[in-house]
């Protein structure tokens, strides 16, 4: 097969079996669905290993395959396209190992779920939007691309359409990526004026000739580069859930969990950290822009990293730990060192997947129970799960010796960002700060990170007979009100799930064959991605690796001067991810109990930490109140008042006082009308014949 | 192929010679009824056929009017017909919404049928002369007499406040029409010409340009409609009849943007130039501040009137940014909302048909005994909020790219639409389709029928085509646009 054809079938795969399963599901039933897509997506994804290696390895050229026109006035070119070169090859491996992973997956997850076919349909579609992102040659794909995996999020999280919460936290997903597709929006007419073109490849040689040049935006001179790119950002903080725009993440957890682990972990949430790689020949003319990323990636990194640590539901502690490593791959991206970013998402794809996948594991186990403070000791319960989630955990910590350069994949791409951050940081104040931040946050992230472990394999059983002693330790004020807000992850499958119960007879088990490959698989993954790509991504063979699908500027040495890093700098890493490691396994092992006390007290600090620093509820006070109020003014002061009753009303009102003096509303009366109209028009024109004749 | 575009507007006329012969007979009840359905519909197809047979033999790279007739009519009056790669789609558009609209109306019109597709009918013939009128004279009888069929629908087939409603659309438009007539008389005498090819070459003085710019403004701006004159459409779209309100929002809003491009832009250019800093900043109030009120109504039918208004918003900007993408960013923009719009004027006729509400509490949980319908209110949704893919993208990212070349102010405040058209939109259909059927008058609702379907089908066809491959449609329009664009260009200095 030619290289053309290869990934020509490889994009439109997932969108045959989303169609297949969408359309015909009903007809051709749940396992011919589940088979057709499952089926594509392996084979999407065997083409994509196909063709990763074969770029990897040199053996293919960089090539796109121009499939039709899209839009086509004067400059304003686009074509739908497939791009292939190292980087987008990279992102095709990863989308379609998780997504074929998570649909095998899903075949046991969803067992019991009344409309699985449009599951299918909707993950397969997912996969295809995703997919024509990252081949995108031209801002109008990209955007559709990324539009278009907004939907499929927007129709997952609201799969389970019947729950409240479901519905809202779709739509509030969809409204913030919105938000953040405003700037994007804007980026795109801002390049298109500038350059000319919306294509890659005709932006890109342009750029080094404008850098430097100033842009007039909204009454403001701007640099050229910062501005655009600075734009552009916004696109990527809203779908990769960055600070001020992140709110929409947690919330998606409503979503059932495969599609947490697919779209709300490995992939779509990524996609902002590779539209800032793949535009990185514009951001490395665009110093300030950079600066504004780093920043924001590693204010995202702490906050997130805060907030996991007093959240109780079990898929909640993931997202947010989800976008604190978004934060730790954007500042990455910030300091100039896209290779380290890329890396980080690489291997962040495996191990976060694996982490959502088991933890959905627990939750399938559990009786579709989510509260992590009704769990404990289930490893004896769930052995491979609790295997499995250990690698998982293992690796986000970043576990690994430094010396033999030897660990899980979070030990390589973590610790490539905390030396790159160092690099840059000599001379970089934001960078400088970036780097504290990632050890301050690597900490967090390995106590929230065994908190979960511990708080659900480990410890006194809080299920079952003896959940009644064990809730007797539980705050039920922090119970309640944790609970309004997840009360339905109960009700959701309440359909099929009442026979199970949630009392006293609860037996947790161990999960399918479906969704144990799948946890297996990724879990060699996590072990391993990062040892093994290490000197591709970031390492000696990275320059030829990449092939210049990444673009460091003449200046930009930084990932020459990570290896420079002295030993306190590889030290530190794992020193901080230990007193991280200790702390939770103090307060959640030998004196568990101890995070409840400190809840149950309610302090200022877990208050904030615990109401995710009160965004929800600061957003909730101004745009959606502020935007009913003035809803409301328009709408019955301007419309009403102003407008109708200094306008037509006066006259209107008139008219139906008469109508109602001749008698009932009868539609003779409305020929009336018409008739008058007709003798006006007639009227007029005469008198513009006669005009016109003399 | 000269003489099509007369066989396309006058061919329902024929349609109109059966009804009328029907009744004449004294044909009445429910045989006769169907009759008049069947005959309706064979008649809109035909016109759709000859119409296809028009847009075949359209030769897109020439800018210039193409199929024209000219002939003297009497004492120097001259019937000019023509198109070009503006007024092409709008004839397509036309006949291919007909044929929708009698089928939607199939059941759902019980009284007076034959009347009810006379009207249809008249309109046709009506809307389409519109479109393809060469001469003054012409084009402003067209114009004027579509008001009347539409008026007699929505008055006579309407809801409950149908006089209200009928009496505020007449009003309004008569008001813009009277200022247009005098600026027509003005424009007849001093150039002794009422042809509208040398019109647009006619350079008028700026002054004067002024004068006429603003009544022809007040009569499109109306028709769009812009904002502050928007306030007769929600009533009437409400009071319409379902396929009245397809044909309102599907055709008659596009009479205003098509005037302002083959009048207002190519006639009075420098007028334009200078006044193109009113229309961005009506364009920006109405799309941010309608999409605000579409937000807040309780009745579906207004609410996806008032979205209407935001998105004729992207359109009066686009036309006024005077660049190529802009232009054809409104253009697309109209057609794609004809599409899109008329359909979910269908998507709330369906469930009107059923329960005879529009009110959106009543409603609640409907993906659950209809998933189909589920799916085609989403796709119209997603289109309406410009989802990339659908017809709706296209125009509005091209409008505002175009109108970012002219004042990126505009540009910026109208992209906060992308933000409320999702809010307004997709609260819609939380409201509607999302949650546990709670109201028990739901729990029999039925799914689409076949007849509903097969309504649906080419609306779904067309803005997946018109989303994915609008290369398509601007192979047809590019040359028309270039060359107005061009004498735009060249009239201000730009």
């Amino acid at each position: 097969m030619s290289h053309q054809l290869i990934v020509t079938i490889l994009l439109f795969a997932p969108l045959l079996a989303a169609a297949i399963a969408g359309l015909q599901g009903r007809r051709i039933g749940n396992i011919a669905s589940q088979s057709v897509t499952t089926g594509l997506l392996f084979l999407a994804c065997a083409l994509s290993w196909t063709t990763f290696l074969g770029v990897a390895m040199g053996d293919w050229p960089d090539f796109t395959v121009k499939l039709l026109p899209f839009i086509n006035v004067g400059d304003f070119q686009s074509a739908w396209s497939i791009r292939i070169d190292t980087l987008s090859s990279v992102m095709l491996v990863v989308v379609t190992s998780v997504s074929s992973l998570v649909h095998l997956y899903s075949w046991g997850y969803m067992a019991e779920d009344d409309s699985r076919p449009r599951f299918f349909a909707y993950l397969s579609l997912f996969t295809f939007a995703m997919l024509a992102l990252v081949t995108a040659a031209d801002f109008m794909q990209l955007f559709f691309g990324w539009e278009g995996v907004g939907l499929a999020s927007y129709l997952l999280i609201g799969f389970w359409y019947k729950k409240p919460t479901a519905s809202a936290a779709a739509i509030k997903a969809f409204v913030v990526n919105r938000v953040g597709d405003f700037g994007f929006a804007l980026g795109i007419m801002t390049c298109f004026w500038m350059f000319g073109s919306i294509e890659f490849s005709e932006v890109f040689p342009k750029v080094a000739a404008l850098a430097g040049t100033s842009w007039s935006f909204a009454g403001h001179s701007f640099p050229a580069m910062d501005l655009v790119c600075c734009l552009l950002f916004i696109g990527a903080m809203g779908k990769s859930a960055q600070f001020f725009l992140h709110t929409w993440l947690p919330d998606a957890m409503e979503g059932p969990t495969p599609v947490s682990a697919l779209i709300h972990a490995a992939t779509m949430v990524t996609a902002g950290v590779y539209m800032v790689c793949l535009l990185s020949p514009m951001f490395e003319y665009a110093p300030v822009a950079r600066n504004v990323v780093t920043l924001v990636g590693a204010v995202t990194a702490l906050f997130a990293a805060t907030v996991g640590l007093a959240q109780n539901d079990i898929k909640r502690v993931i997202a947010y730990s989800t976008c604190s490593q978004l934060g730790y791959m954007f500042f990455a991206a910030g300091v100039g060192a896209y290779q380290a970013a890329m890396f980080h998402l690489f291997t962040h794809a495996f191990f976060k997947a694996l982490l959502f996948l088991g933890a959905g594991s627990v939750i399938h186990g559990m009786h579709h129970e989510q509260d992590m403070r009704k769990m404990g000791g289930l490893w004896k319960y769930l052995p491979v799960t609790y295997a499995v989630m250990m690698i998982g955990t293992l690796a986000i910590t970043g576990v690994g010796i430094p010396g033999l350069d030897l660990g899980f994949a979070g030990f390589y791409s973590k610790d490539s960002i905390i030396e790159v951050s160092w690099a840059a940081g000599r001379d970089n104040g934001i960078a400088q700060f970036a780097f504290v931040i990632s050890l301050l946050a690597a900490a967090l992230t390995a106590f929230y990170s065994w908190r979960l472990v511990f708080m659900t394999f480990h410890g006194t059983r809080k299920w079952g007979a003896d959940a009644a002693t064990a809730h007797a330790h539980d705050d039920h004020a922090t119970s309640a009100q944790i609970e309004t807000h997840d009360e339905p992850l109960a009700d959701d499958h309440a359909h099929a799930h009442d026979d199970h119960g949630h009392g006293h007879d609860l037996h947790p088990h161990e999960s399918p064959l479906t969704m144990m490959v799948p946890l297996v698989l990724l879990s060699i993954g996590a072990v391993f991605a990062g040892g093994v790509f290490i000197a591709w991504f970031v390492g000696h063979d990275q320059a030829a690796f990449w092939a210049g699908s990444l673009f460091n500027s003449a200046t930009n040495h930084v990932l020459h001067e990570m290896h420079e890093a002295p030993t306190w700098v590889k030290l530190a890493p794992l020193v901080v991810t230990i007193t991280g490691t200790l702390i939770a396994w103090y307060a959640y092992i030998p004196k568990e109990g101890m995070g409840a006390r400190i809840a149950a007290n309610k302090g200022p600090l877990w208050s904030f930490l615990y109401n995710k620093w009160f965004f929800d509820e600061i957003y909730e006070a101004t745009f959606v109140r502020g935007a009913k109020l003035l809803g409301d003014l328009f709408w019955k002061g301007g419309d009403q008042k102003l407008i109708d009753g200094l306008g037509p009303d006066g006259v209107a009102a008139a008219s139906v006082a008469v109508g109602k003096g001749t008698g009932r509303l009868q539609t003779g009366y409305v020929y009336h009308y018409a008739f008058v109209m007709l003798l006006g028009i007639a009227g007029l024109l005469t008198y513009a014949l006669f005009q016109f004749r003399g | 192929m000269t003489g099509i575009l007369s066989l396309i507007v006058f061919s329902p006329l024929i349609g109109v010679a059966a009804l009328v012969a029907l009744k004449l007979l004294g044909q009445t009840g429910e045989r006769a009824d169907s009759a008049a359905r069947w005959i309706a519909l064979a008649t809109t197809l035909t016109t759709l056929a000859l119409s296809g047979l028009m847009l075949a033999q359209f030769d897109g790279s020439s800018a210039g009017f193409q199929f024209i007739e000219d002939f003297a009519a009497f004492s120097g009056i001259h019937y000019r017909m023509g198109v070009d790669g503006i007024s092409v789609l709008f004839v397509v558009l036309t006949a291919f919404l007909m044929p929708i609209c009698i089928a939607a109306s199939w059941t759902s019109i019980k009284d007076r049928v034959g009347e009810y597709m006379i009207a249809f009918l008249l309109l046709e013939v009506l809307v389409i002369g519109v479109f393809t009128a060469l001469d003054l004279i012409l084009f402003y009888v067209f114009f004027e007499f579509s008001l009347v069929p539409m008026f007699l629908i929505i008055g006579i087939w309407g809801g409950k406040r149908r006089v209200y409603a009928a009496f505020k659309f007449f009003l309004y438009t008569l008001l813009g029409s009277v200022l247009m007539l005098a600026a027509i008389l003005a424009m007849i005498g001093i150039t002794g010409t009422s042809s509208i090819p040398e019109l647009m070459t006619h350079k008028f003085d700026p002054m004067l340009q002024t004068w006429l710019w603003l009544a022809f403004f007040a009569s499109f701006a109306v028709k769009m409609p812009m904002w502050p004159v928007h306030t007769w459409l929600p009533d009437a779209h409400v009071e319409a009849p379902t396929a009245g309100s397809v044909i309102l929002a599907g055709i008659l809003l596009k009479l205003g943007g098509y005037g302002f491009m083959r009048f207002s832009l190519p006639m009075f250019p420098q007028a334009s130039e200078v006044w193109a800093p009113l229309v961005f900043g009506l364009s920006v109030i109405a799309i941010i501040y309608t999409s605000l009120v579409a937000f807040r109504q309780t009745d579906i039918k207004k609410l996806i009137a008032y979205s209407s208004v935001a998105h004729m918003g992207f359109v009066t900007m686009g036309i006024f940014s005077g660049n190529a993408v802009g232009e054809q960013g409104a253009l697309y923009q109209m057609i794609s909302h004809g599409v899109i719009s008329g359909a979910l004027f269908l998507c709330v006729g369906v469930v009107y048909d059923r329960m005879h509400t529009r009110e959106i509490a009543f409603y609640g949980g409907l993906t659950q005994r209809m998933p189909w319908y589920a799916a085609v209110f989403l796709l119209f949704t997603m289109g309406n909020v410009g989802l990339p893919g659908t017809s709706g993208f296209v125009g509005e990212i091209m409008t505002m790219t175009g109108t970012y070349q002219a004042s990126t102010w505009t540009a910026l405040l109208a992209a906060t639409g992308v933000i409320l058209s999702a809010v307004y939109a997709l609260s819609l259909y939380r409201r509607v389709m999302f949650g546990e059927i709670s109201n028990p008058a739901l729990a029999q609702i039925n799914d689409l029928t076949w007849r509903e379907v097969a309504i649906f089908l080419p609306l779904i066809v067309s803005t997946l085509f018109l989303g994915v491959y609008p290369a398509s449609i601007f192979n047809i329009t590019d040359a028309s646009v270039q060359a107005l664009v061009g004498a735009y260009r060249a009239a201000t200095g730009g």
